[in-house]
């Protein structure tokens, strides 16, 4: 793995949005502060971390839904900086999103969702070959033919996932930021669901950005996994590496807190249990945004933000006492 | 005698496309001081067990059959006084999102300070000293500041907590939680789970766990009632549910969720979609998903099959293989077939 080249990079990849408090004043809300990170081609990279951390906000503005406040996003060694290539980029790199009862529209047929990214690029010179290509496509994901002309409205969660996806592999992508696929599905669907995501990078040689909450689905489909904590990453390792031997504190009582399938290991957890809440990040605290709940804080932690270090190989933490405690 | 016996409970609710058998035959027994989960996919009827219990269904939903003892008392057919001594004083529930179910334009001190006033000869400064009591109770920090504020002022987990105080007021012997924990972060998750656990040792309630979530499950039950589509498919202790299990939707669902036994390897997925409970099939309503489905299993239900004294499955797959297999205890016929 770690010879592929890299397919994406992200450097200080900033969102701000201004906060309206009322009387012409606002704050900038910082969603994402400061992240980079790259993912290699071919792999997945699962990105976790707690309501409001940023997650779905890095897959958005990488993909220039939102536009960056600062910082870049480099594809296949290009920068997306412009129009035209931005044009080029969404080409090749596409979305699927959390629910699927709200990202497919009610009035259209599964064959209009799934060809609108087609139409939007030109991509098909006439009827005939959309069709197929409609066609194709339904296949990849598991629906056939008489699915094509229904309405979305009659067809169950896992089975309107399957058209999300369907409509994202419409443009050929080689990339794909997957938000929370699965998190709305039912156990018995969810695995369905995963095998078909695991199938179809196998087949088309995809790279995933897989966010999500669920860290054991995570485990299971990451070859890589990034942790982040209020707007930051803070840990970045392979997947086993990080479950075997997480560094940063979050990161391990995020780890330790995961109910786990099974009575006896359940029972012998030690979970580290936090105190308090996530701050919010109107209010984020100064320095390292975890050390309101941190055990190990110390004054240096309220002073500045610990550098994002590679403190073994391909193992990234940012935390100042990584090195006495870890 | 148990404390909660359901025995064959029936809850259907008439909509304009049909009947809908939400909860079909379920029946079980919850002794003081257990904690019993029910796990199943959403439309399992999980939740409308719970509310059958408490009598809170909604307007087209009813009991259509069967009964509800607590305490030997029955609750089916009982009048609205008599529920009314029930819900929140001997049985409380919690409910999945802590925002809706509180009320936005009261302070909590209020909302703790009306369930305590209806449920317990209190008078107002009694009742603000038990409100703040509760409180200290479940960990909410600055609990004399919380209870001026209102809803939106508290995170979710804090909200949660406030719940639980609220159904805890008057020391129920039943606490049902709904999914308590859905809607929270694993962190929030695992401190809202820790408190639930102390406080049933603290103050020996039963606890009814009802989730979708087997890490949850296994983590806070004693007991486990496994549902599919209105009916129960397998129940025993936690530990023969996760280890030892008997039913094919039950095996199924362990082998399609992430584990450490399955990392690295494919999940072995239930195929099919989840099952539409206007059309129910007329055997086993899990057959037509089920890869072992046998001639039997499509046109008729098998009888619940007891494995231990603590361990039953309604399963025809089991009942064969307890007639292939003859001496041998059923345990291990189970595990053969894989």
């Amino acid at each position: 793995m770690s010879e592929a080249k890299t397919l994406l990079e992200v450097k200080g990849l900033k969102q701000y949005f201004d906060v309206n408090l009322g009387f012409f004043r606002s704050k900038p809300l910082k969603a994402v502060d400061d992240v980079s990170f790259s993912i290699r081609k071919g792999e997945t990279l699962g990105l976790v971390g707690e309501s409001g951390c940023g997650k779905t906000t890095v897959g958005r503005s990488i993909l220039h839904l939102y536009k960056p406040t600062a910082g870049q996003v480099i594809y296949d060694g290009k920068e997306i900086n412009s129009k035209e290539s931005l044009r080029e980029f969404r080409k090749k790199a596409t979305m699927v999103f959390q629910d699927p009862y709200s990202s497919l529209n009610p009035r259209m047929t599964v064959s209009d969702i799934v060809a609108e990214p087609l139409d939007v690029h030109n991509l098909c010179a006439d009827k005939k070959q959309r069709e197929e290509r409609v066609l194709e496509l339904m296949g990849y994901v598991g629906l056939n033919s008489e699915h094509a002309s229904r309405y979305a409205h009659e067809f169950s969660g896992g089975q309107r996932q399957r058209i999300g996806i369907a409509r994202a592999l419409a443009v050929n992508p080689e990339f794909i930021v997957c938000d929370e696929p699965v998190s709305a599905l039912d156990v018995s669907i969810q695995a369905q669901v995963i095998n078909m995501f695991e199938d179809l990078q196998d087949k088309l040689g995809l790279t995933y950005l897989f966010i999500a909450h669920d860290l054991l689905v995570v485990r299971h489909i990451s070859d890589r996994i990034a942790v982040m904590y209020l707007g930051k990453m803070v840990e970045l390792a392979d997947a086993d590496e990080i479950y075997t031997h997480p560094l940063h504190p979050y990161s391990r009582s995020l780890l330790s807190a995961v109910p786990l399938p099974d009575p006896v290991k359940a029972r012998a957890n030690k979970r580290i249990v936090l105190n308090g809440d996530i701050p919010s990040p109107l209010n984020a605290p100064s320095g390292c945004p975890f050390r309101t709940r941190c055990p190990n804080a110390t004054a240096k932690c309220a002073e500045s933000m610990p550098p994002f270090e590679e403190v073994e190989k391909g193992h990234f933490v940012a935390c100042h006492r990584v090195k006495e405690i870890g | 005698m148990a404390l909660l016996e359901v025995s064959n409970l029936r809850t259907s609710f008439f909509t304009d496309a049909g009947e809908v058998k939400a909860v079909d035959g379920v029946s079980f027994e919850l002794d003081r001081g257990r904690v019993l989960g029910i796990v199943g996919e959403s439309g399992s009827g999980k939740s409308v067990t719970a509310y059958s219990i408490m009598q809170i269904l909604a307007p087209t939903g009813k009991i259509v059959g069967g009964s509800v003892k607590l305490n030997g008392q029955e609750l089916v057919g009982a009048g609205e006084n008599v529920l009314r001594t029930v819900r929140g004083n001997r049985v409380s529930i919690i409910f999945q999102d802590p925002m809706t179910s509180l009320n936005p334009t009261y302070t909590i001190g209020h909302q703790l300070e009306e369930a305590i006033r209806l449920h317990t000869p209190r008078n107002r400064r009694q009742a603000r000293e038990r409100a703040l009591e509760l409180l200290v109770l479940v960990n909410v920090n600055e609990p004399a500041k919380r209870l001026k504020q209102y809803p939106y002022e508290l995170s979710g987990g804090m909200r949660q907590r406030v719940m639980i105080a609220m159904a805890l007021a008057c020391e129920p012997d039943i606490l049902i939680a709904d999914e308590p924990t859905t809607a929270l972060d694993v962190t929030i998750q695992a401190q809202i789970l820790e408190l639930m656990q102390d406080l049933q040792r603290k103050l020996g309630m039963a606890i009814i766990m009802i989730t979708h979530d087997l890490g949850v499950v296994a983590q806070m039950c004693d007991e486990i009632i496994v549902m599919y589509a209105g009916s129960i498919c397998e129940r025993g202790t936690a530990d023969e549910i996760f280890y030892n299990p008997h039913h094919e939707y039950t095996k199924g669902l362990m082998r399609s969720i992430p584990r450490d036994e399955n990392n690295g390897e494919r999940l072995k997925p239930i195929s099919g979609t989840p099952i539409d409970l206007l059309n129910m099939p007329a055997g086993c309503p899990f057959a037509p998903r089920c890869d072992n489905a046998m001639k039997i299993c499509l046109t008729q239900r098998a009888e619940t099959m007891q494995l231990s004294p603590t361990h039953s499955a309604c399963c025809w797959v089991n009942v064969r293989d307890a007639q292939n297999e003859g001496t041998k205890s059923p345990a291990e016929g189970g595990e053969a077939r894989e």
